[in-house]
């Protein structure tokens, strides 16, 4: 099923001729009207107009979350003022958040990006679609509120927060779609377990997860506490919001991103050069269609890697795979690359734990340390001490076998590692470098 | 035979233990005998009082991870030697004990051990057997 098949399932030669044309009008536009890419274009020595093939795109600049905060807050926009509609920014936990704007194009291609990852995740006109992204200066909540609508299902704006409430609609509305991030889904199967609610009694079908990294065995947790099938989605506030890529619900491998308005590319973020394809690196996304704040080459700081095999699904558009951490949340540990995504999924694989943890890094006589702090609940629970202990030795081991890291793993009580309802903070690095 | 006892989960800091105490005492519950093992970093409080349910409940909704274990409880004659003749026949039995803890009141003179075993009815048949009194929740509560 497609929202639009004509584009999701365009030739690829007939594809790339597309983003080729698109790529040229979009570099004229920011070339003419956005004083950043004038100045950076001129540095590198390259004019739109010199660009005649998509591998041409390798010759331009980067562009990064610090030119947007330099450019704060609308040095960017491409679109005169009074032709924005929107304004949405993203939090800023060290200063300044970053800016973008929308004119009411970029809203409707919006709208129709997120009803087409809709269709892909399996749901359809006549959904209720279960909103609880948050509302806001964020785009999750209005980014799928508006796909929704587009889709024609019946959205119900419940935005973040209180659980025992949003427990409740989904069971006496119906809803039939969940959208929101994964973390805040298994807070929820819990905060329903606490009410007795038992999730394979709701209609729940389909539930749509993104805004923070997951992991595989956390969709397999997912699928079973809330009896629904759990997709991936992909987005940020800087490239549009929710909606740039999405897993297709008939081969849930790989988000196939949206190439009739971004052209992805895959970079070893300490090179600046493309990489194979298959292999990991950073995602750096280039919007052809954007009026409002065009991005060339924006380095997202995703770990990811890309695939253009053709899908079961029948989408033409290459695959990311599941983000594997952000390239500045990457911790290197002893000179170990360490994503706290790969702990989340060993955590997951040990039966009965939940990923509801805590890394903890410091630095102790020149070497670094990391304690795994893990919530000990009734499952894990026993009345004997060394049936604790042999659990942390376990969680230690696994990450050791597995990671080549050396950890403490730390038991501590339910509830006691902060969850927020939004993004669920999973590392402290104490280490002053 | 057996009896009922409750463990908490409880990490390594202060004050714990005393908010534990507190929310069992508002809720009305008399705490009958207590062992606390602890490690470096954590450690389980094991617990006999007079209303079990009550008390899993009251401390589940504060957030504790509480679990229900049976154990058994054995009267130790008062006199030298009266543990080691227990143990004795526990060892006989190739009956292992996990842990042990003693109950404040006395029962008829005799000291009350709290006792938990790895097979528990094994252990409760081959202590009658050898003439050893244990005692029923009910009796021990009202002590
Ligand atoms: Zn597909």
């Amino acid at each position: 099923m497609f929202f639009n098949d004509e584009f999701e399932t365009m030739p690829r030669p007939a594809l790339e001729a597309l983003q080729l044309k698109r790529l040229q009008s979009v570099l004229e536009r920011v070339y003419a009207n956005v004083p950043f890419y004038r100045t950076s274009l001129d540095r590198a020595g390259i004019r739109p107009s010199e660009v005649t093939c998509l591998d041409d795109l390798q010759k331009l600049p980067f562009t990064t979350k610090q030119d947007m905060r330099d450019s704060y807050p609308y040095g960017l926009f491409a679109a005169p003022m009074d032709e924005i509609v929107r304004i949405h920014a993203s939090s800023g936990t060290t200063g300044k958040p970053t800016v973008v704007g929308y004119t009411h194009k970029d809203i409707e291609i919006w709208s129709e990006l997120m009803a087409r990852s809709f269709v892909s995740a399996g749901a359809h006109k006549g959904d209720i679609i279960h909103n609880a992204y948050g509302y806001g200066l964020f785009t999750g909540g209005l980014g799928a509120h508006y796909g929704a609508e587009r889709l024609g299902a019946s959205v119900i704006p419940i935005s973040g927060g209180n659980t025992k409430r949003q427990i409740m609609i989904m069971q006496d509305f119906g809803s039939t779609v969940l959208t929101c991030t994964p973390s805040y889904s298994l807070f929820m199967a819990e905060e329903a377990r606490a009410e007795g609610v038992d999730f394979r009694n709701l209609k729940l079908r389909v539930g749509i997860f993104g805004a923070e990294p997951w992991s595989e065995a956390m969709r397999g947790e997912i699928e079973e506490k809330l009896n629904l099938a759990a997709i991936d989605i992909y987005g940020l506030s800087e490239i549009m919001g929710p909606g740039v890529a999405i897993e297709c619900i008939e081969a849930k491998q790989g988000l196939h991103i949206w190439e009739d308005h971004f052209i992805p590319e895959i970079i070893n973020p300490e090179t600046g050069q493309r990489v194979a394809e298959g292999e990991r690196g950073e995602l750096v996304i280039t919007t052809i269609t954007k009026q409002g704040i065009p991005l060339i080459r924006y380095r997202t700081r995703d770990i990811t890697s890309i695939t253009y095999e053709p899908c079961v699904c029948g989408r033409s558009h290459a695959r990311i795979t599941r983000m594997s951490g952000r390239s500045d949340d990457m911790l290197i540990i002893r000179g170990v690359n360490v994503f706290p995504s790969q702990i989340e999924a060993i955590l997951v694989g040990i039966e009965g734990v939940e990923p509801h943890y805590l890394l903890v890094v410091d630095r102790a006589e020149n070497l670094d340390t990391l304690e795994v702090q893990v919530e000990v609940d009734e499952r894990l629970f026993s009345d004997e001490v060394k049936v604790l202990q042999k659990l942390a030795k376990r969680i230690e081991k696994e990450i050791k076998d597995m990671l080549g890291v050396t950890c403490s793993a730390k038991l501590v009580e339910p509830k006691t590692i902060q969850r927020s309802e939004g993004k669920a903070r999973r590392v402290i690095d104490n280490r002053k470098l | 035979m057996k009896v009922e006892q409750i463990s908490i989960f409880i990490e390594n800091k202060s004050g714990r233990l005393a908010e534990i105490t507190r929310i069992l005492g508002d809720a009305g519950i008399n705490i009958r005998a207590l062992s606390l093992a602890d490690t470096s970093d954590f450690g389980i409080l094991r617990l006999i009082v007079d209303d079990v349910e009550t008390a899993k409940t009251v401390l589940k909704e504060r957030g504790f991870t509480v679990s229900k274990t049976e154990v058994v409880a054995v009267e130790v004659p008062d006199r030298p030697g009266g543990l080691s003749s227990l143990l004795q026949t526990l060892d006989a039995g190739q009956i292992n004990v996990e842990y042990m803890y003693a109950f404040v009141e006395r029962c008829g003179g005799n000291a009350v051990i709290i006792f938990r075993f790895d097979e528990t009815d094994k252990a409760i048949d081959s202590l009658k057997g050898s003439g050893f009194t244990i005692l029923e929740g009910e009796r021990l509560y009202s002590l």
